[in-house]
Parts: C-alpha cells; structure tokens; sequence
C-alpha cells in the first residue's frame, strides 16, 4: 500500500500548484462565472469584503508556502465563533462515536456511516447557513443534520429506529430529513441528492423571479465525496446549476476513498475543483482538516449564491477516521496514511488555533465537551426510553393524500376504512 | 443547438411525420361532425396552460418543451405565455432534471416533468422510484412531492425494441407513486389538472399515437375547473356479457372489439382503467359479478403485468363468480421488433381481442385447435 500512499503525496504537491484565487480570478468568459465579485451591499462592511478575498488567497498561499502563524490581527474567529465551531465539531465526533457503541450493542441497524475526522467540512459550512438555507446530504448524514440544527435526541432516535426519531423511525441513519431546519434529506445512492439539492436552489430563484418573494435568497449546499464525482449526475448538475446561475454550493468531502476505491484509482484528473471552471464557476480547493480555511471558502461561496451570482465548487480534502461504514473492515487503506491524517484531527487543530493566540482557557473547552458528553448520555436515554413505532403507523405517510390506496372492494377509499390503519402492507 | 435539434429530430422525426398524416385524416373527420371535439394533443395543452395560470408554482421543465414547442407539440404557446422561467428547457439530461424538478417539489414548487417519451425515464427512474416516491414516508410526512412526470408511453411505430414499450406496470409496483393513463380527451384534462393539483407523485402516461385524435368533449369537460378523481375507472360501455379492461390507447381497441362482438350478439362492457395505481378494483369487481367473464387488455409485457394484478383481484374479490379461466391478453413477451409485421403481432389488435372475449364466452374453439 506503499504505492497508494505515494500517490497521495504527489497529489497533495499538485494541489499546491493552485495559484489564483479562484472567486476573483475569472476563469471563463462566460455565464455567471466569468464575473468578478460584484460589490457586497453598501450595507455590508467594507472590510469584511477585503477579508475574505485575504484569506482566500491566503489558505493557498500558505499551503504553497507552508508558513503557518497569523498575526493576531489577522484573526479569522471572535472568541464566541470559535467556541461555537469547537462545540458543533465536538457534537458531530461525540455523536458519532456515540453511534458506534451503540451499533456494536445492537441498538442500531443496517449501514451506519460516521464521519469521524471530517467534521471541519460540516462545520466550517453549516455553521453560515441561517435556518431557511437547505442542505441536502449522502448517507453519512447524521452530522449535517446536527450541524444544521436537528437535536440530537431527534437524530438519536431516528437511529434506533423510535417514533421520537427526526422522521419518526421511517427513514434511518441514511435518510434524515427535517422541515423544520431545512435538511433534505439524507440520500443512499451515489450523485442521488445532487440534482435535489440543485432543485431546492431553482426553487430559491424560482420564489425570487416568479414568485416575486424578494427575501428568498436562500442557498442549498449540496454535501457529496469524491467517488460522486465520476457520476454523470454530477456534471449534469454543475452544467444546469452554472446554466441557469443557481444559488448553490457543491460541497465535495474528498476524503480520499469510495469505500475501498483509491480515489487516484478511480479519477483521471484526481484535481475535483478543476472542474468547477470547465463548467463555469468558481472551483477552490481547500483543506478539509482546517475548519477555518473551509469557513472562509465557504463564507465566499455562500455570499455569491446568496447574491445570485451563482453556483460554486468547492474540494474539501479531507479524511474519514473510521471505515466506510461500521461494517467495513477498512483492509485497504495504509496504516501509513491513516495515522498521517490522524496527525491532522480538524478538532485538535482548532483546538491548537485558539490556545496560540489566546481565545479561550482550556477549562472553557473541557466545559464545552462535558457538555456534549451528557448530552450523548441524554441523547442515548431519551431514544432507549422511547417507544417503537405502533402498528398503524405501517401504512401512514405513503401518500400525502391517503386517497392513494385506493378505493376498496365496498367502493370506498380505502384509507376511510376505521380498520385500514390495523391492517397489513397488502392493500 | 445543432446536438439538441438534432436529436430532436432523430428521435421525434418519425412520429412527427405520422402525426401530421394523422391530425390531416381527423380533420377531414371533424368537418362531418357537428359536436365540440377536441384532440388528446389540445386536451393535455390547455390543462397545462390553466393549471399554469391558476397557480405560479406550476411550471414545466423537460426537453424541447420550451423554444421547439414540445417534441409532440404538448407545451405549443406556453414559452410566449409564461417564459423561460415557468417553461423551462433543459439539456439531455434525464437524471440531472428529473432530480431538479423532485427537488423542486420538495421545497414546495409544483413541477411537471417532461419526457420525450418515457423511455428515456429510465435514465431518470432513481429519481422518481427514490427520491419522488419515497421521501413523503421517509420524513414521516415532512416532505411531500408533489410533482407530475409526463409524456408518452408504450408502443410507438417503427422505432424499435428500446423506444416501445409500456411503464405502465413498471411504476405502478411502486408505492407512493401515482400511475394515470388517459385514453379520450376528456380523460387527459381531467386528468392531467388531477395530477398536477394532486399532492404525491404521479406519473402520467401518454400515447403518442393518441395525440392527433379527436374526442367529443362536453362543455363540463371544456370548464377550468374541470377534474376527474384520482382512482376511479370509467365503464365506457355498458354490457352484460363479459368484462373487458383496458387502458390508454387499448380502450379504443377494447370498443372497437365490443362494436364487432355486438354484432355476433355478444354484450361486451368496457372498462377504461384510468387510474393503473391506485387501481379501481371496486369497479372491476363489480363489472365481473354482473358478467362473470374478465378479459384484461395491455400493451405492456405479460409477466406481473397490469392484467396480472387485475386478474389477482378478482380472483381475491370474486373468485365464486367467474364462470370462464380470465382472459389476459397483453403485448408478446419480447422486445419490440422492427419489422412493421413482427411489430404488429407482438402488440394486442382487435381481432386478438375478440377471439378472446368468445372464448370467454364459450363461443369459440379453444386457441390451439385454430393455431
């Protein structure tokens, strides 16, 4: 596996090679994408603008050069973002950990993905939308869905598969949905949630432009690997999104893998933000182990969507900690290269952030994970606690319009029946 | 553009062709008659135009719908009427789209989703299986899909095995889904403004071959607020003798075999479908207790087909009052050929009708004593 680990290296040297920076440089004439940054609203401050072109550059500039510490005054988080940041990270590793027991004591069923070490993506995304922005994730969803709002009680729930769960024990780990925070959906199947998600952001134009509702500027993020990215409905995705300059961002979580798929094995160009510009947008790469590179990446993007200045690609690398999925026995991947990434725990290095230049006490933070592990300990107690799915609840949700099933052999609906509800899947 | 003309061409260019022969033959038949008639074609476009302009959130996206007109000519004048936002033209893209418009009704928009011909949603059927079909259990009822894939279905003309073919029981395994297939004009408006204000997933299934056919429509049918109930079949003629079942073009068939069956003294009652999910076993059952025979028509292939389910329900419901073995008659159990005479023998015709209907009646030699 030597081989594999080598590959990723030179990988990693070719990725440096980035140079521009990709939001204020056009790289095509044109659609949306050839445009500079219009002007942020008079309302905004000036100098976060300035900021944010900086610091993107900057994350580039420092992986060419290496050069790691910033001068206080270039701080990229107040003291309250980065206990914020810090505490949704700890959230997303604690759950997951949390699934892991309880999948190995039964609890929990089928194919559990968690999403160990990839946090900085979730995180460092999420954490900018407001409630009415939408994500739309795979199924390694659980972490969106908390970093989006979701309780965990809900999530937890949903896991054990309890009417207390966000969908009431219908979907499972790899389908979270909720209205309420604009999760939409967790999807199984590779490339499945891109084309959705682009459709909730033609929604958001949609209200704009037809609608006439002058506040929908809302963004969808749509969450997806590596290994999605050789799907068709990708490309067909990023063509449309550019086309039609669809307030979205694709958020790639590179962690390297499709399940035991060497990414290098699986992709011509391995340069996924490269592809962004073949379509017309914006295409960055960032490291996805550094919470506060992906949060100004992703602060740019959003803005633009939010703007209607249309889509963007964004290569998060990064990397999960555990197997694909609890039943994946992990054989592949290099010793080597898993303690390497392990070196890089997006937690640790915030962690690391905050204490340099002197944001927080550690007391703070061991408040914040003492917080989050009694809130596992809650999350777990609640969903034991609570009651499996009745009977009747079998046949509710099929149709919006239970009228669906039918009309039965007395000639009427079915679903009037007072029995139908007590009845078996067979109608 | 050239691509996408081209294409249009390549895969509309010879039904276009038989369309126009078509309509030029019904309008010649129109002059003779003095009721209100109106084509399957114009039937579906004013629905989609009224339900267009009822409701903003209604809007059309599919390939050639918009600046071609629709490859069928189903969306004709809604672009100039509505725009480029509510018409929306896509590129070839079946998954990309159909995913786009699901994730659209996700977020409360009321898509129609176009396809050329249905064949070309097997590119698309993840979307409309997955995340159409089954969102509105898997959120426990937090996000329903209301959105309607629609466009031609089953066997056209000369275009071979992958352009013809029937979805009809395909979709309707699927919970969740809606299935509808109109046959008369009355049933594409009534309908179509059905699906498109209904609250689930429907998938709609046209028939090229109907578009240029004129049908008497009342002037309830031609109000705005028209709409047929989702679920419930039409007996389009009364009988006593034997059940005959069908639906899209196949009801055509179906009356076709009861004029000729009249005449030989046989009382046949034909049942237009409508609705293939949910499917109106009431109405089907209660046809079958009256004539105690059942012949099932489809286009689609014979294995746990559309007549397939029919015949499982009635030999359920009312097994004690079938005086004669159900009667299935469907397209042969092979793709569709080319050649214009396999073509013709591996899908239903009137003549296959009849002998079955006789049979059921006892009126005929059994199949293998003639074959």
């Amino acid at each position: 596996m030597a081989s594999a680990f080598s590959a990723i290296k030179t990988m990693n040297q070719s990725l440096h090679r980035t140079t521009n920076n990709p939001f204020s440089k056009p790289t095509s004439p044109f659609l949306g994408s050839g445009r500079e940054f219009r002007p942020v609203p008079s309302s905004a401050p000036v100098r976060r603008q300035s900021t944010i072109v900086a610091v993107s550059s900057d994350v580039v500039k420092k992986k060419r050069t290496n050069s790691i510490p910033l001068s206080t005054s270039d701080l990229l988080i107040t003291r309250e973002e980065g206990l914020e940041l810090f505490e949704d990270m700890v959230l997303g590793r604690g759950f997951e950990d949390m699934c892991a027991q309880m999948y190995y004591r039964g609890k929990m069923f089928g194919f559990v993905h968690l999403y160990n070490g990839q946090e900085a993506v979730s995180t460092g995304f999420i954490k900018l939308l407001t409630k009415e922005d939408s994500v739309v994730s795979t199924y390694r969803d659980h972490v969106h869905a908390l970093s989006k709002g979701v309780p965990a009680r809900q999530v937890m729930s949903e896991l054990f598969g309890k009417t207390t769960g966000c969908c009431r024990g219908q979907g499972g780990s790899m389908h979270m949905f909720s209205k309420e925070f604009n999760v939409l959906g967790g999807f199984a199947f590779i490339g499945e949630g891109i084309p959705v998600a682009t459709g909730a952001a033609f929604t958001s134009k949609y209200r704009r432009e037809v609608l006439k509702e002058a506040d929908s500027d809302h963004v969808t993020l749509a969450f997806f690997g590596d290994g999605t990215c050789n799907n068709g409905q990708f490309f067909e995705c990023l063509n449309m999104a550019a086309l039609w300059k669809l307030p979205i961002v694709f958020v790639v979580e590179n962690n390297l893998w499709a399940i035991g798929m060497s990414h290098l094995r699986a992709t011509s160009d391995p340069e996924i933000w490269k592809k962004g510009p073949a379509f017309g947008m914006p295409g960055v790469h960032v490291d996805g182990m550094d919470v506060l590179k992906v949060r100004e990446v992703a602060k740019e993007a959003i803005g633009r969507a939010r703007r209607g200045e249309g889509p963007s690609l964004i290569e998060c690398e990064t990397y999960r900690f555990r197997g694909h999925s609890l039943a994946d026995p992990d054989e592949l991947r290099d010793p080597a290269e898993k303690s390497h990434y392990a070196t890089r725990d997006p937690i640790t290095a915030l962690k690391k952030y905050m204490f340099e230049h002197n944001l927080v006490k550690e007391d703070e933070l061991k408040a914040i994970e003492k917080k989050i592990d009694e809130m596992m300990e809650d999350a777990v107690e609640f969903a034991d606690a609570s009651p499996l799915p009745p009977r009747p609840q079998l046949l509710e949700n099929v149709f919006a319009d239970p009228k669906g099933f039918g009309i039965g052999p007395d000639g009427r609906y079915r679903c009037e029946d007072p029995q139908f509800t007590q009845g078996t899947a067979h109608v | 553009m050239l691509g996408i003309a081209g294409k249009g061409v390549a895969r509309g260019g010879v039904n276009a062709s038989r369309i126009r022969s078509q309509s030029l033959l019904l309008a010649s038949k129109g002059y003779s008659s003095t009721a209100k008639q109106m084509t399957v074609r114009d039937a579906l476009n004013s629905a989609l135009d009224e339900e267009m302009s009822a409701d903003p959130k209604v809007f059309i996206m599919g390939e050639e719908v918009g600046e071609y007109q629709g490859a069928y000519k189903i969306t004709k004048g809604l672009l100039d009427k509505y725009g480029p936002d509510r018409v929306v033209d896509t590129p070839i893209t079946e998954a990309g789209f159909t995913g786009i418009g699901v994730g659209a009704a996700y977020h409360g928009l009321r898509p129609v989703v176009e396809f050329m011909t249905f064949n070309f949603s097997m590119q698309a059927i993840d979307h409309i299986i997955n995340s159409a079909a089954k969102s509105n259990y898997m959120s426990a009822g937090q996000i329903s899909v209301p959105i309607v894939f629609r466009g031609p279905n089953g066997a056209a003309a000369g275009v071979g095995a992958q352009h013809s073919q029937c979805y009809a029981a395909w979709y309707s395994s699927c919970p969740g889904l809606k299935v509808l297939a109109p046959y008369s004009s009355e049933d594409a408006r009534g309908l179509l403004k059905a699906a498109i204000r209904d609250p689930d997933p429907v998938v709609f299934l046209e028939n090229e071959l109907l578009y240029g056919e004129s049908f008497p429509v009342s002037a309830e049918v031609l109000d705005s607020s028209f709409s047929l109930p989702i679920g419930k079949a039409k007996i389009e003629l009364e009988g006593k003798d034997v059940t005959i079942t069908a639906f899209s073009k196949m009801v055509g068939f179906a009356l076709k075999a009861a004029e000729i069956l009249a005449k030989e003294g046989i009382s046949a009652e034909v049942i237009n479908l409508r609705s293939i999910r949910p499917l109106d076993r009431s109405t089907i059952n209660a046809s079958v207790r009256k004539t105690n025979r059942l012949v099932t028509v489809e286009e689609g292939f014979p294995q746990h087909g559309v007549g397939a389910e029919i015949c499982a329900s009635v030999v359920e419901d009312s097994f004690e009052y079938l005086d004669a073995p159900v009667e299935r008659i469907s397209g042969s159990d092979v793709p569709t050929p080319y050649a214009a005479n396999l073509e013709r023998m591996a899908f239903p015709q009137i003549e296959d009708i009849v002998r079955a209907a006789k049979r059921a009646c006892y009126r005929s030699v059994p199949m293998a004593a003639t074959a």
